[in-house]
C-alpha cells in the first residue's frame, strides 16, 4: 500500500532528508519519501502492518524534528 | 509572512536592539560592575534571539541527533562567549536567525507560487439532483449525473456538454493561451476553466479517473522520483557536517597544545562550526528541481520527477516515432493507380478489406472510397499484423497491404517511387494496382529539430513502419540524422535497443512518441516523452514526461528547462561549496572571523534560494 501524509511545520530541508533515511530503515517499508517542497511524506509498505509502520514513521520524524506535525487521516 | 515568521521577526528586532545597546557599554575589567552589566545585556540579547535554538539543541541531543544545526550553533555561540567574545557569540545567533527567517520566507513564497501555478484542482462541483442544484465534492459525483458549470468556474469532471456553449481556457493544462470553443455534444476535460457561458455536462468519468485527478497525481508524486544530484547532496550533507566538526575539534586542540594559544585556535574552530551546516545545498537543490518542474507545468509539460529532468538535460540522442509525433497522423489518399480495373473499383476493394480497421491509413482509404461509391461487404477477414489484410469480397479473394504482403503472396508489383504509404491490392492473385496515402508533416517539426540540435542533440532518429522512400522523404524535410524504416510493430523496441547501444557514453536517450502504441519504447528509453497527453490516459501513464498539447515545439522547450535547471543546480552547488571552503580556509589561517562565517552561511543560502527560483521562469522563444 502506498499513502501520503501532509506535514505541518517541516522547517528544515536537512531534517526532511534525515527523516526519509530513518523511515526507509523501518522494517516493512518498501519505499519512502519526505518532500520538503511539497511538505508531504509518502510511505509504501506492507499492507498488513501499514498502520503500525505509519505510527513508527511518525515517531521517527518526531525524533528528528519534534515541532513537525504529521496529519494522519 | 506567517504568524510564526512575524513572531520571529519581532524577536530578532528586539534582540538586535538590545545587542546594539550592549555594543555601547564599554569593555571593563573582569567581574567589575560594568563587566556584569555588559554581560547581562549581551545575555539578554542572546536569549531573546536564540532560546529556542538552545532548547531544540538540548532536546535533539536527548533524541540522539548529534550533528543537528541547532546543536552546532549553540556550541559555536556559547563557545565564543566562554572565550570572552560576547559580541561574536550573540551576533552569530542573531544572524543565524535572520538567515533562517529569510530562508523560510523565500521557500514559503516559492512553494506557494509553484503550487498556485499547478493548481487545477476543482474545489467543488455543482450537481443537479432532483431538480435542485447542490454543491458537492467532485469525488461524490457519479457517472451520468449532470453538472452545472458557471462562467469563471473550473470543470470538475470529464464529461460531455449537453447544454450551452462556451469557451474554455485550457492554459493551466496545456500552456496554450488560445481558448477552445465547445458546444453541445463536445467532450470536455476537467481542469479547464469555463470563461463565457453556462454549461451543463453529463459526467462520463468518476473523479478518480478524470484528467484533473490523473494530472494532480502525477504532479504530487513528482517529488518522489529524486534526481541523482539530490541523492548525492543528501549523502554529502550526511558526511560534510561530521567532517567539518571533526576538523574543528582538531583545530581547537592540536595547534593549541603546540602554541599554547588556546583562545585564538578555539575561536577559529568555532568559526568552523558556524559553516558546518549544509543547509544552502540541501534546500536549493530540491527547490531548483521543484521550480523547474513547476515552470514546465505552466507550459503544459508534465514531468514525473526531478530524475527525468536531470536525464533529459543529458540527452544527446532523440528517437522519434513518426506518426502523430513528427507528422500530424491525419492521412489522406493522394493517388490511386489501378491496373486493369477502374479507380473506384480499386478503392472499393481496398476499403472493403480495411473497413473494420481503425488504423489511420485504413480510415483514410475508407473515407476516400465512401466519397467514390459504395463499399462492398467483406467476409473471412484475416489480418496479418505488419503485412495487411486478406478478405473475401463477392467470392473474390482480395489481399490488401504493403510490399511485404505482396512478396509473401508471390505477387509481382509495379514500381512506386512516390513518397507516402502505399497500399497494394491483389484480387484472386492478380495485381490490381495501389493507393498512395500520405501524412502531413507538422509545421513545427523542422524548427523543433533544429532547435534541439542547437541545444546539443547529437543524433535525431526516426522510427517508422513506412517504406524507406516515404520515411527518407520525411526525414530529409525535417532534418533528421537517421531513419529506421519498414519496421514491424515489434521491431521498434529492438531498433531502439540498437540505437541505445550506439549512443555516446554518459549521455542519455530520449524517446518521443504519442503514447498510443509505443509504451514499450517509452519505458525502454532513459526518458520517455509522450505527446498530446491531454485526453490520453495511456500517454500519461506510460511516459516520464508528458507534453499535454500536440505542439512538438514543447520538446525543445522541455530540454531548455531541463538544461537551465541543471545549470542552476550546478551553480548552486559550486557556489555554496566554494564559499564554504573559502571561509573554512580563511578561518583556519586566522583571517576570517565568526561574523564573516555566519554571513557566508546565511548569505549563501539566501542567494542559492533566489537563484533556484529562476528555474521557474522560462521564456517562450
Amino acid at each position: 500500500m502506498k499513502k501520503s501524509f501532509k506535514m505541518i511545520d517541516l522547517d528544515c530541508a536537512n531534517c526532511a532528508a534525515k527523516m526519509e533515511t530513518a523511515i526507509k530503515k523501518i522494517d516493512g517499508v518498501k519505499n519512502a519519501s519526505v518532500s520538503f517542497m511539497t511538505q508531504k511524506m509518502t510511505i509504501e509498505a506492507d499492507d498488513d502492518r501499514f498502520d503500525e509502520i505509519v505510527k513508527e514513521a511518525v515517531k521517527v520524524c518526531k525524533k528528528v524534528e519534534p515541532d513537525c506535525e504529521i496529519v494522519i487521516k | 509572512m506567517s504568524r510564526k515568521q512575524k513572531k520571529m521577526l519581532v524577536r530578532i528586532i528586539v534582540a538586535a536592539v538590545i545587542f546594539a545597546g550592549g555594543l555601547f557599554v564599554p569593555q571593563a575589567e573582569q567581574f567589575t560592575l560594568l563587566w556584569f552589566v555588559r554581560l547581562g545585556v549581551f545575555l539578554a540579547a542572546y536569549f531573546t534571539a536564540g532560546w529556542d535554538i538552545l532548547w531544540k539543541a538540548v532536546r535533539n541531543i536527548a533524541h540522539g541527533q548529534v550533528f543537528d544545526e541547532n546543536f552546532l550553533m549553540t556550541i559555536a555561540s556559547i563557545g565564543a562567549m566562554i572565550i570572552g567574545e560576547y559580541s561574536d557569540g550573540v551576533a552569530v545567533i542573531i544572524f543565524y536567525q535572520v538567515g533562517e527567517l529569510l530562508q523560510s520566507v523565500a521557500v514559503g513564497k516559492s512553494r506557494k507560487s509553484i503550487s498556485d501555478m499547478m493548481d487545477i484542482n476543482p474545489e467543488y462541483a455543482t450537481v443537479e439532483r432532483n431538480g435542485e442544484e447542490i454543491e458537492v465534492e467532485p469525488d461524490e459525483v457519479a457517472v451520468g449525473e449532470t453538472v452545472v458549470i458557471k462562467p469563471g468556474e473550473r470543470i470538475p469532471l470529464d464529461g460531455e456538454v449537453i447544454f450551452g456553449s462556451s469557451r474554455l481556457n485550457v492554459a493551466a493544462l496545456t500552456g496554450e493561451s488560445a481558448p477552445r470553443d465547445v458546444t453541445v455534444g463536445d467532450e470536455v476535460i476537467s481542469g479547464c476553466l469555463n470563461t463565457d457561458g453556462l454549461l451543463k455536462i453529463r459526467v462520463t468519468k468518476p473523479y478518480s479517473d478524470s484528467t484533473v485527478a490523473k494530472i494532480l497525481e502525477l504532479v504530487e508524486n513528482s517529488s518522489e522520483n529524486k534526481a541523482k544530484t539530490e541523492g548525492f547532496i543528501t549523502r554529502f550533507a550526511r558526511v560534510y557536517t561530521p567532517i567539518v566538526v571533526a576538523a574543528a575539534a582538531m583545530l581547537a586542540v592540536i595547534p593549541s597544545i603546540i602554541t599554547g594559544n588556546w583562545g585564538d585556535w578555539v575561536y577559529r574552530a568555532l568559526t568552523f562550526l558556524v559553516v558546518s551546516c549544509p543547509c544552502a545545498l540541501v534546500i536549493s537543490v530540491p527547490l531548483s528541481y521543484f521550480g523547474g518542474i513547476g515552470g514546465a507545468s505552466r507550459h503544459g509539460i508534465m514531468i514525473k520527477g526531478s530524475n527525468y529532468l536531470e536525464t533529459l538535460a543529458n540527452a544527446k540522442t532523440f528517437v522519434f516515432d513518426k506518426t502523430g509525433t513528427l507528422t500530424k497522423g491525419s492521412f489522406a489518399v493522394t493517388e490511386t493507380v489501378p491496373k486493369g480495373i477502374t479507380e473506384s473499383e480499386l478503392l472499393a476493394f481496398c476499403a472493403s478489406a480495411e473497413q473494420n480497421s481503425n488504423h489511420p491509413i485504413a480510415v483514410s482509404v475508407v473515407k476516400a472510397a465512401r466519397a467514390a461509391g459504395d463499399i462492398p461487404k467483406a467476409e473471412n477477414a484475416r489480418e496479418i499484423a505488419g503485412f495487411g489484410i486478406e478478405v473475401t469480397v463477392n467470392g473474390k479473394k482480395v489481399a490488401v497491404g504493403n510490399v511485404r504482403l505482396m512478396n509473401k503472396l508471390g505477387i509481382e508489383i509495379s514500381d512506386t517511387a512516390a513518397a507516402g504509404t502505399v497500399v497494394h491490392c491483389a484480387v484472386d492473385g492478380i495485381y490490381r494496382g495501389y493507393i498512395l496515402v500520405s501524412d502531413e508533416i507538422k509545421e513545427q517539426s523542422k524548427s523543433a529539430i533544429a532547435e534541439l540540435k542547437t541545444l546539443g542533440a547529437e543524433k535525431c532518429v526516426m522510427l517508422t513502419g513506412d517504406r524507406k522512400i516515404t520515411a527518407d522523404a520525411v526525414a530529409n524535410t525535417i532534418g533528421l540524422d537517421e531513419v529506421r524504416s519498414q519496421l514491424l510493430p515489434d521491431g521498434k523496441v529492438s531498433a531502439l535497443e540498437e540505437i541505445y547501444s550506439a549512443k555516446p557514453p554518459k549521455t542519455t536517450l530520449a524517446y518521443v512518441g504519442d503514447g498510443m502504441n509505443d509504451a514499450p519504447s517509452l519505458a525502454r528509453a532513459d526518458v520517455g516523452i509522450a505527446m498530446g497527453g491531454l485526453g490520453s490516459d495511456a500517454a500519461i501513464e506510460a511516459a516520464d514526461i508528458v507534453l499535454m498539447n500536440d505542439n512538438i515545439e514543447n520538446l525543445p522547450l522541455a530540454v531548455r528547462i531541463a538544461k537551465k535547471t541543471h545549470r542552476i543546480v550546478t551553480e548552486n552547488i559550486v557556489f555554496a561549496l566554494g564559499v564554504k571552503i573559502a571561509v573554512l580556509a580563511l578561518a583556519a589561517f586566522g583571517l576570517g572571523n565568526m561574523w564573516l562565517a555566519v554571513f557566508a552561511d546565511v548569505g549563501v543560502s539566501v542567494i542559492a534560494i533566489l537563484n533556484a527560483m529562476r528555474c521557474m521562469r522560462i521564456k517562450n522563444n
